[in-house]
């Protein structure tokens, strides 16, 4: 069965926002949940995850960074073009409650994600202060949209174009050393990134959540290629995660394992611009 | 007495380098002397060694007249998946076992008979049989391998409207992301899928049960349910280093594989590593899979590890065998403690201690005990483990009132029947990893008891 694309744009320079039509997915759909994707019979499974889902127009919608082959490619598909497969909703969904105030830390496309969660937070009568961040302020996404759904929001930049000059863990760190009282901290982006925000709200004993980008072939908890050290504890991000305490993760780990088809990730991106640029080597 | 015919196999050599399937196929005077040696019996014993109760006598006959369309027939009337089964059943145990020209010498090739005539129907093209007058009743199965699709087209036979819900984005189950293309062709796998669909079954692909839809809701829309949901939960050694960077499971390994083709890589998406030095870990059929795997990925050396002895490994004789013949090592009575890195993740070396068997317990089984003193390390830039997998928990966790096991298996009665009405399991998720054939047995057994609950409702 294949998923006919209704809307594709790239967002900011190489992050592409992605509507389909997937009815029984949107209509099981969770914050925190994601979705396995293969866009032909050669193509790999990738997971990507939901960023919003409109229950009653059937769509689910992605956004993702053109980085590797796959990603590449879905990018250069267009409104109209189908997808092969789409599995999900997988993995659980977030943990939503009213904790109190809930501070929601987005960095890069890890904004996406951020966004139904927010949204979530909000609708179940939290303060929800959201910081958002990017290398750069034209890379800076769905600042709008975040807004709308938070109390609070706070931008940074890398370069400093745009809102505070560094990196969202500054903000983190003032706002818990301000003695805000913060019930949770959700922080999806980079794994850098979040090993930094676990890494600041540790001290201060604040319950931190992140969302693991594992490495994943089925999503289904049957392969173990996405398993991750909790606690000490083996875990696989498809079926125990992806949100884990942040307090607990093995971050070396993870984002050892998620260099180790690098070589061949760029072979097949190599081939891939070959194949569609025509071979200049 | 005649002798046995042999089967004609792809050089070992050879097949090293390809993924082509290793046994050819008997000629078709061959197949007619073979099913001359049945002996008929009155009361035939290879009957009783077979889960799934193919006729088989009665098919032999009819391949020894030269009437292979009958054959097939005859064998069709009992199971759905005959070039499935003529390949991966482990007969030497079941009705080759049974078979009284074993006590004698040499049982009938019954398994390399099955395979001819269904590969001479499929050459031909497969016809099904006029479809059954509809019950009007609904029934879900979930999961498409070999117990799924054996209670599936024994339902439709009955006359049920069948769907089957498949997580994969192929249906076959393990026969299509486990069984490498050199024991089982793909091609085969996607012909007898075919079949079943044939037969009126309606397959859903990419359609995840517990996440898309649960048991409980699939129960509002359909009379009943079979859950044929596999072990596919890899089970690892919980020793230092297996997380390390080159370290897999089996289930990781053939799937990219097998299902998504990384051999073919990067014509295909998906990549593997392709080890120098590869130690795979285990004694069973999914290990000695691994291995040869590994091995047509252009391994040096592939080194199998096995806490037991040869008697005791769980693997076909025959898989056995052809890894021999390939070149695999074997490293028996030998037990991993812990992989080591090289300090930036990645797998060089499986630490390894010898082990002897003391004497049997009460249940029969030798238990390994390591020989203090004998630990050695093994040059490895790819190490798989293949230690046995349970079952998905996506299913059980997200079924009210369906019982499991502290292993996480489905608990079932002997026809399938589950702690929640209208609900029946069979398979690996009942037994825990086991063979095609018996979750094709187990498969029969609950469509019949499927059938019987839906008239009484």
């Amino acid at each position: 069965m294949p998923f006919k694309i209704l809307e594709k744009k790239e967002l900011v320079p190489t992050i592409h926002l992605m509507e389909i039509s997937a009815p029984q997915i949107a209509n099981k759909a969770m914050p925190g949940q994601f979705i396995m994707l293969r866009i032909d019979e050669p193509g790999e499974r990738i997971p990507l995850t939901i960023a919003d889902f409109d229950r009653e127009k059937g769509t689910i919608t992605m956004i993702f960074q053109a980085v590797g082959k796959t990603t590449m490619k879905l990018s250069n598909l267009e409104t109209g073009d189908e997808l092969l497969d789409l599995i999900g909703p997988l993995g659980n969904p977030a943990h939503i409650e009213k904790f109190g105030t809930v501070v929601m830390v987005g960095g890069g496309v890890g904004v996406a994600p951020v966004f139904p969660q927010a949204r979530a937070f909000t609708e179940a009568g939290n303060k929800v202060i959201s910081i958002i961040g990017a290398r750069s302020s034209n890379l800076l996404l769905w600042e709008d949209r975040m807004r709308e759904v938070s109390d609070h929001i706070h931008i940074t930049t890398d370069d400093g174009t745009k809102g505070h000059h560094g990196f969202v863990t500054d903000i983190v760190k003032k706002i818990l050393e301000d003695k805000t009282a913060v019930d949770r901290v959700v922080a999806i982006g980079p794994p850098v990134m979040m090993r930094a925000v676990a890494g600041v709200t540790r001290p201060f004993n604040v319950k931190t959540i992140v969302s693991l980008n594992s490495i994943m072939v089925d999503g289904t908890g049957m392969c173990g290629a996405c398993r991750v050290l909790v606690g000490n504890e083996t875990k696989f991000a498809c079926v125990d995660g992806p949100e884990f305490d942040a307090h607990l993760v093995d971050f070396t780990l993870l984002m050892n394992r998620l260099a180790m088809y690098q070589p061949e990730e760029k072979v097949a991106l190599e081939k891939y611009k070959c194949d569609r640029e025509g071979c200049i080597c | 007495m005649l002798e046995r015919q042999k089967m004609p196999k792809q050089d070992a050599e050879k097949r090293t380098i390809n993924f082509n399937e290793v046994a050819l196929c008997l000629a078709k005077e061959q197949a007619i002397e073979e099913a001359k040696r049945c002996l008929q019996c009155k009361k035939p014993q290879c009957m009783t060694g077979c889960p799934v109760e193919v006729k088989i006598p009665e098919f032999l006959k009819y391949v020894a007249e030269g009437d292979f369309d009958n054959a097939i027939k005859k064998i069709k009337e009992s199971n759905a998946l005959p070039a499935i089964c003529g390949r991966v059943c482990p007969q030497e145990t079941q009705c080759e076992e049974c078979c009284i020209l074993s006590k004698k010498g040499a049982s009938v090739s019954i398994g390399y008979l099955e395979r001819f005539v269904a590969d001479y129907e499929r050459s031909k093209g497969v016809e099904v049989q006029s479809a059954p007058r509809s019950s009007g009743k609904k029934v879900a199965v979930v999961g498409s391998g070999p117990a799924g699709l054996t209670a599936a087209s024994d339902l439709a036979k009955m006359g049920h409207s069948v769907t089957i819900f498949e997580a994969l984005h192929e249906a076959g189950g393990v026969l299509t992301y486990g069984i490498p293309e050199f024991r089982l062709p793909k091609e085969i796998v996607r012909s007898e899928v075919e079949y079943v669909e044939k037969l009126g079954v309606t397959i859903l692909l990419d359609s995840v049960i517990g996440k898309l839809e649960t048991v409980g809701g699939l129960l509002t829309g359909f009379d009943a349910v079979f859950l044929g949901t596999g072990a596919g939960l890899p089970s690892f050694l919980d020793i230092d280093g297996e997380n390390l960077n080159g370290v897999y499971s089996a289930n990781e390994f053939l799937t990219r594989v097998n299902l998504m083709k990384s051999y073919k890589f990067p014509d295909y998406d998906t990549p593997i590593k392709r080890g120098k030095h590869v130690v795979v870990v285990g004694g069973g059929n999914v290990a000695m899979d691994s291995a040869r795997c590994a091995l047509r990925l252009g391994a040096e050396e592939v080194t199998v590890v096995y806490r037991r002895g040869e008697e005791e490994m769980p693997a076909r004789a025959e898989e056995i065998e052809h890894a021999k013949e390939e070149g695999i090592k074997f490293r028996l009575l030998t037990n991993p403690v812990r992989i080591i890195g090289d300090g930036k993740n990645w797998v060089t070396h499986i630490e390894c201690i010898n082990m002897y068997l003391c004497e049997p317990d009460e249940s029969g089984r030798c238990k390994p005990m390591p020989l203090a003193g004998t630990e050695h390390k093994i040059e490895a830039d790819v190490v798989i483990i293949a230690v046995g997998t349970s079952p998905n928990p996506l299913v059980p966790r997200t079924t009210q009132g369906l019982d499991i096991t502290k292993h996480g298996t489905i608990i079932a009665k002997e026809d399938g029947a589950t702690t929640k009405k209208g609900v029946y399991a069979g398979g690996d998720a009942v037994t825990g990893s086991a063979t095609v054939i018996s979750a094709m047995g187990a498969g029969k057994k609950a469509a019949r008891a499927i059938d019987w609950y839906l008239g009484l409702k």
